[in-house]
């Protein structure tokens, strides 16, 4: 990275801020926002290249035989710290997670694989509480986990417990969920509150006291999924914000369509334990991560449909209209804020952190 | 700098001989010191600033001002040419505010 | 949420802006001191509802950016050691230092820990008696109360494991070093509206008189910042050069008397040097004598620091509002949030990161009339 040095007066001194390596990876990189992203458009997308990939969906759908149903597959990996947190733990995350990620391609989530790695000293009480946790979610959801694996690795080599799961399910004919299918004139529907998963998180990790007002909002979505199908068949895209919130969501679909997206900040629902503990830590919902909730872009005509079914189901008991999607090549997201200003919305560099100034 | 916000006094409690309050700031409760403010009762409004009360809210001026503040609001008609320009929304989306 | 959330409404927020627009003859240039009103008018889009003759430059109320890389550097240096628990506000994770910043050290290992208030890391140093916890210590004066409680406490405790790193620094030496500054263009300032409700206005006093500069002490919300703005022009219009009270809800002219006697208590004032500015004498706070053995710099032997400084960039003059974030070639381009060239954009408020985050990639439409 080259940099042409710049003129200051003596008086005032040379900038001292050196540069931070950028040829190692940080944990930035994990947090799902900018440097996430360059990282997989640099490194990833350009040594796998395949049409399926490409789209970079939550989950990849893929033919099947030939009657017009697909298959979904998808993977993803936890590293959650604190593993227990209010409202849930990494078991349930990695089922719920998973599960998710299928029912944002339209899919009915078929199979789960379980994979752990577990580091050692790892006391058993624990593991069998995420083993509980995990087996718990993926009977509710009514969906098996069939297969996994077990790897143990030295104390100080792995951060007491990683899950990967992965998913299998089947996408039925006629459904074509995908953020290529997102069109100018699509109304954005949010399925309830965020910031729930990532304000609760933060505090847990950090001490931050709040009064245990605050919870994790873990939850299986396929069902509240098919719900929003079947009234709405001709919804074109799906997409849960987990890490980097739901600015990542909006910022990524906008700049991969080259579409505008307009949203109302005012329109978007905040808890107000989460709004507290924003206020106060100085962090933005719109950059914290959920674990529960969905965003569908959905052809106008059919916006009130599936409005009314997310309002219907008791996942989306909270849902909103948030925006609409605009033919503005420029990609960007623009945010109406509280005052009627507007301003631009983008990728989290990093995980939020709580600040004083 | 100097992140602060106003929370409300909903307990006066004492923590190794400092007086402190729990404080409600919208949805959740933090514990606050208020060794810098020691007249505070329950229901007075608190500046927290890492976690040390740093001002009392005054309300009779927080009133006062805020009369101000319609009265300028009043006094500045909207000449028509000031009017905001409505957006123009694509075709088929609706047009009332969002809910 | 009372007191906050009724200072963003729309319908006042415009007629503010209304009345601003009827007042103003010519063009003016008005600093905010504070790092949180910057990061609230770009937030909130406030300078682009403003008329063209207001411009809005951005100062050095951004304690992060302003903290000298020695301190920084003296900070790593300290939170690397076996047996330490180094705590620290949020802030100053991600600050890069000459080789380091706080956030890798943990990842390496390192014991750092984010705590929301001083007194929580006297907390940790009570939970933790067999390792030495040390705590940095920045901000402005509304940061030094609490820095000074945790300090009192841990002494009156006997809570010998702890000490912090201090690197305070205070408000009016900056502004008087920009206005003395030979090219400095600005006219007015939004004062330090928390700054304010510890030590008062009163200091200002002095300031507006001497550099004939109208200062009007500013909250942080939409409105304030309106307000405070309109109080100002008001002013220039005037030929006036005052100091007033917009945040007065929470702003007493003789400040907050017992948290000024908690400062008195502990520090004492010094030289300090700002990052991006250079040293600047009577600007900052260091532990006195009398809690010597809780100040950081005494207790560990660090003297091998050598800061590595890089090529020039231009947060300097964006410090001191002479330009802005997107004056700079490399603004968005070799200097990004990710790849910080300079202080102003390591900080979550610095100008710089405030323009960057909220999509401020190129100059703004109003036009300048200057």
């Amino acid at each position: 990275m080259s940099s042409s040095p710049m003129e200051v007066p003596s008086l005032f001194g040379a900038c001292p801020a050196p540069r931070p390596e950028t040829e190692r990876v940080l944990l930035a990189h994990g947090s799902g926002g900018l440097l996430t992203s360059q990282l997989i458009e640099e490194m990833v997308l350009p040594a796998f290249r395949n049409p399926a990939l490409e789209l970079l969906d939550d989950q990849a759908v893929l033919p099947f035989g030939a009657g017009g149903e697909r298959i979904a597959f998808t993977t993803d990996s936890y590293v959650v710290t604190p593993l227990f947190f209010p409202g849930g733990d990494i078991g349930e995350l990695a089922v719920n997670g998973t599960i998710n990620d299928l029912a944002m391609g339209g899919a009915r989530p078929v199979a789960l694989s379980l994979a752990f790695i577990l580091e050692e000293g790892l006391p058993f009480e624990e593991l069998r509480r995420v083993i509980e946790s995990a087996r718990r979610a993926a009977a509710g959801a009514g969906v098996p986990i069939v297969t996994g694996d077990t790897k143990v690795v030295g104390r100080g080599n792995g951060d007491k417990i990683f899950i990967n799961t992965s998913g299998i399910g089947l996408v039925p004919a006629g459904v074509h969920l995908s953020s290529s299918r997102v069109a100018p004139g699509d109304v954005i529907l949010l399925s309830g509150a965020i910031g729930d998963h990532g304000a609760t998180i933060l505090a847990e990790r950090e001490g931050l006291a709040l009064g245990g007002a605050l919870a994790s909002d873990t939850a299986a979505l396929h069902e509240l999924s098919a719900e929003i199908l079947r009234a709405a068949p001709g919804t074109h895209a799906m997409r849960d914000p987990t890490r980097g919130g739901l600015a990542t969501v909006l910022v990524e679909i906008a700049s991969r369509r080259k579409l505008g997206v307009d949203v109302d900040e005012r329109s978007v629902p905040v808890h107000d334990a989460v709004r507290g503990a924003c206020e106060l830590y100085g962090l933005d919902p719109l950059l914290l991560a959920n674990e529960g909730k969905l965003v569908a872009f959905v052809p106008a005509a059919e916006a009130d449909q599936a409005l009314a079914a997310m309002r219907a189901h008791p996942l989306g008991c909270e849902a909103a209209r948030i925006g609409y999607v605009t033919g503005d090549g420029a990609g960007l997201v623009t945010l109406r804020t509280p005052l009627g200003g507007r301003r631009i919305l983008d990728l989290p560099y990093a995980e939020p952190l709580p600040r004083i100034c | 700098m100097c992140l602060g916000i106003p929370g409300e006094v909903m307990a006066l409690t004492e923590r190794d001989g400092l007086p402190f309050a729990t404080v409600r700031f919208g949805g959740v409760l933090r514990d606050v010191c208020l060794a810098c403010q020691p007249d505070v009762v329950l229901g007075d409004f608190v500046l927290v600033h890492v976690g040390l009360a740093i001002a009392k809210i005054n309300r009779e001026q927080a009133e006062r001002a805020w009369q101000v503040l319609q009265e300028i609001g009043q006094t500045a008609e909207v000449a028509p040419d000031e009017a905001v320009p409505e957006e123009v929304a694509p075709a088929n989306t609706r047009t009332e505010p969002f809910t | 949420m009372k007191y906050l959330e009724e200072y963003r409404d729309p319908e006042v927020a415009a007629g503010l802006t209304r009345e601003i627009a009827r007042t103003v003859t010519r063009p003016w240039v008005l600093m905010e001191v504070c790092g949180g009103q910057t990061h609230a008018i770009v937030r909130y889009g406030i300078d682009q509802m403003l008329p063209p003759e207001v411009e809005l430059v951005h100062g050095p109320g951004c304690p992060v950016c302003v903290t000298a890389l020695e301190t920084i550097d003296r900070a790593h240096a300290i939170a690397a050691r076996p047996n330490v628990i180094f705590a620290s506000f949020g802030d100053m994770l991600r600050v890069p230092g000459s080789h380091s910043d706080l956030l890798s050290l943990r990842g390496r290992g390192a014991d750092v820990r984010i705590v929301y208030s001083p007194l929580d890391a006297v907390a940790i140093a009570r939970s933790n008696p067999d390792k030495q916890v040390v705590f940095l210590g920045i901000g402005f004066e509304t940061t030094a109360p609490a820095n000074a409680m945790a300090l009192v406490q841990a002494k009156r405790l006997g809570v010998r494991n702890f000490s912090m790193l201090l690197s305070h620094v205070l408000v009016p030496p900056a502004i008087a070093a920009i206005v003395e500054a030979p090219d400095n263009r600005v006219q007015a300032f939004l004062g330090p509206g928390h700054v304010c409700a510890v030590v008062g206005t009163r200091e200002y006093d002095a300031l507006a008189a001497r550099y004939r500069v109208p200062i009007v002490v500013t909250g942080f919300e939409p409105i304030d910042l309106l307000e405070g703005i309109l109080m100002v022009v008001r002013q220039l219009e005037a030929g006036r050069a005052e100091v007033e009270n917009q945040y007065a809800r929470t702003v007493a002219r003789d400040g907050n008397r017992a948290a000024k006697d908690l400062i008195a208590q502990v520090f004492e004032v010094t030289d300090r040097k700002w990052r991006g500015i250079g040293a600047i004498a009577d600007s900052g706070y260091r532990i006195n004598e009398e809690y010597r053995a809780h100040d950081a710099e005494h207790l560990f032997d660090v003297d091998d620091i050598r800061t590595a400084e890089s090529s020039a960039c231009m947060s300097g003059l964006v410090l001191r509002g002479l330009k802005k974030p997107c004056d700079c070639p490399a603004f968005g381009t070799a200097c990004t949030p990710r790849t910080p060239l300079g202080a102003t954009m390591v900080s979550a408020e610095g100008a710089c990161a405030a323009y960057f985050q909220y999509g401020r990639r190129a100059k703004q439409e109003k036009t300048d009339v200057l």
